[in-house]
């Protein structure tokens, strides 16, 4: 298997009148699937005469056509690059300046905000398209127009011609500088990567997925392609659902959810309100999670009320697909004990690099429980190809493996701080940029954000350093709290010099648009300057 | 009704919420600032919200979260 469009061919033979993506509206058969991608690749490479491996971006909501949009352009011999259509107009120029796409796809309902980036890109850029009779920068196509008729003869040949380390889309993460990055996936790096999900988490044609993430975020990734390749059915629940609860509850009832693959903060929602009081999910089997630390005590809370299902933490960036390590609870946690990151999957590997270059070994260091610490590196076939039009930051994560001096091997450093416990699972430290020096002690912040775990009352907590007063700041969200009691609970679990110095209490905490606690904006608004 | 909107401002400031006619579709209140005001309004007025009554209607103005305040308050 060469090209991810087999997962939905494959599967159109197998099972062509079953539901491939669906919402309450209504869904795709993977024959309408087939059908719709086609057509629409055609269609594209109709209007970009030709284009090859370049890239195309969809601005669509979240809704079953859209998947065809992707599968659509990579049709047509390019590859796809999913916009939030209701992201800010400065990230997505940001975006679009980098990208520099041949066309967008859209619909009418988006047509407005299409143009509206189109006409600004050309203000930005000067010079750009000024003398001709319009300013377009790149073509609109309006989905709503489709040409169902356009020749489909072309795809064969784009076909041939395609091989495995041709891109499939760019996925777009923050960068630490402001701008974003454009992660390139290929085709060998999804086909490898939904390999290992299939087999670790047992996906097959009684797969249904209750999708949570945005098309735009790394994560739908596993879930939408482990469905095509399956057979499975994808189910987008509606964001308002995690607003109200009851309806999400009856949503997983209703379409029958057997699998989830959620960011922590929504599986959080469901303990926040302790659901299971008022509804059950039977269906539920397997529950699984990414995108950031999942706390323990809401995890602990599921794990009671559905005591059967399979849990797994996944860990990785986006520059390795998705994943690079897993761990499925095999065993009990403490409210204030850390899950692991575990080890790495079937076919990527993983390797723990100490500040000098040298390969941390699993060692346990008898005082600590743990073994020394490092900076993790990824390497195989799940790793992404680079970052678009930026050959400088490529350069900076995608490097030459330090321990392989005698052939080219391109390896991720993740700047993720690691270390083993004494299970040999990797644990989770902090952004290598997110550690401290306090006191003379070099401390990881998340450490004391695990201590605080085991507090009542308190929802949602963060740990910022404020370099400028050299103190530490302990910010939560929930019931006010005594500082002499809060203080208590970290004395009993962290050493003194990892005591946080100030205790703010926030009514909301800040979130970023993928939902993680924003940490910049707590820095800008409680740090001294 | 002055808690109400004192809450509310804490929660998510920089709303008109006494002219405001549609909190949820206008897209004020999100899953996650939705958590955050339960707990608070259940906190501060000593009031059960439970998840069943966290539904567009109940949470569409302040009008009708504080109608659902005193509904709860009086069972």
């Amino acid at each position: 298997m060469k090209n991810i469009l087999e997962f939905i061919e494959n599967s159109a033979l197998r099972y062509p009148d079953k539901l491939a993506v669906a919402d309450e509206n209504g869904g795709l058969t993977y024959g309408q699937m087939e059908k719709l991608s086609r057509q629409i690749g055609a269609w594209i490479y109709e209007k970009t005469d030709g284009d090859k491996n370049k890239p195309v971006a969809v601005l669509l909501d979240k809704k079953p056509e859209s998947v065809a949009a992707y599968m659509g352009v990579v049709y047509s011999g390019n590859f796809y690059v999913v916009l939030d259509a209701e992201m800010p107009v400065s990230r997505a120029e940001s975006i679009l300046g980098t990208l520099k796409p041949v066309a967008v796809v859209t619909d009418t309902g988006h047509m407005d905000k299409a143009q509206e980036l189109n006409s600004r890109d050309v203000q930005a850029d000067g010079c750009q398209g000024q003398d001709t009779e319009t300013n377009e920068v790149f073509r609109i196509l309006n989905l709503d127009e489709l040409d169902a008729e356009a020749d489909q003869s072309v795809l064969g040949t784009v076909r041939k011609k395609a091989i495995d380390t041709d891109p499939v889309y760019a996925l777009f993460t923050s960068g630490s500088t402001g701008v974003p990055k454009g992660a390139v996936v290929s085709h060998r790096n999804i086909i490898a990567y939904i390999d290992w999900y299939t087999e670790a988490f047992d996906i097959d044609e009684h797969t249904i997925f209750g999708s949570q993430t945005p098309f735009y975020f790394s994560m739908s990734v596993s879930d939408l392609y482990s469905t095509l390749k399956n057979g499975a059915t994808l189910y987008i629940i509606p964001k308002a659902y995690f607003t109200f609860p009851m309806k999400l509850m009856e949503f997983m009832n209703t379409y029958r959810i057997n699998t989830i693959y959620w960011v922590p903060s929504a599986l959080q929602i469901v303990a926040n309100y302790k659901l299971f009081q008022y509804a059950q999910l039977p269906e539920l089997k397997k529950v699984l999670f990414a995108g950031e630390v999942m706390p323990t005590k809401p995890l602990n809370y599921w794990i009671q009320n559905l005591p059967d299902a399979m849990y797994a933490n996944l860990f990785g960036p986006t520059e390795t697909t998705d994943i690079c390590t897993y761990y499925v609870v095999d065993r009990e946690f403490a409210d204030d004990e850390p899950l692991p990151m575990g080890r790495a999957c079937n076919n990527c590997d993983v390797f723990v690099l100490d500040e000098n270059g040298r390969e941390v070994s699993p060692e346990i260091d008898p005082e600590t429980g743990f073994s020394h610490e490092g900076e993790l590196y990824a390497r195989g076939s799940f790793v992404a190809l680079g970052y678009f039009g930026n050959a400088e930051k490529t350069r900076e994560a995608f490097v030459q493996n330090p321990l392989n001096p005698n052939y080219p091997e391109l390896v991720y450093k993740t700047g993720d701080l690691v270390k083993y416990n004494r299970y040999g699972e990797l644990v989770y430290v902090c952004r290598k940029d997110y550690q401290i020096k306090h006191m003379g002690y070099r401390i990881e912040l998340g450490e004391i954000e695990a201590a605080a775990g085991a507090i009542d009352g308190i929802r949602s907590y963060a740990c910022i350093y404020d370099d400028a007063a050299d103190k530490i700041l302990f910010i939560y969200e929930g019931k006010k709290k005594d500082e002499t009691e809060l203080l208590k609970a970290f004395q009993e679990r962290v050493p003194h010099y990892m005591e946080p110095n100030r205790f703010v209490r926030v009514t909301s905490m800040p979130h970023n648009a993928n939902g993680k606690i924003d940490r910049k904006r707590l820095k800008a608004e409680y740090a001294q300057h | 009704m002055e808690e109400l909107l004192k809450i509310l401002n804490e929660v998510k400031p920089g709303v008109d919420y006494e002219n405001e006619t549609d909190l949820i579709g206008h897209g004020v209140l999100d899953s996650i600032t939705m958590v955050t005001l339960v707990l608070q309004l259940s906190d501060e007025f000593d009031v059960d919200i439970s998840p069943v009554d966290i539904t567009p209607e109940n949470f569409k103005t302040v009008q009708t979260i504080y109608d659902m305040i005193q509904r709860l308050e009086d069972e």
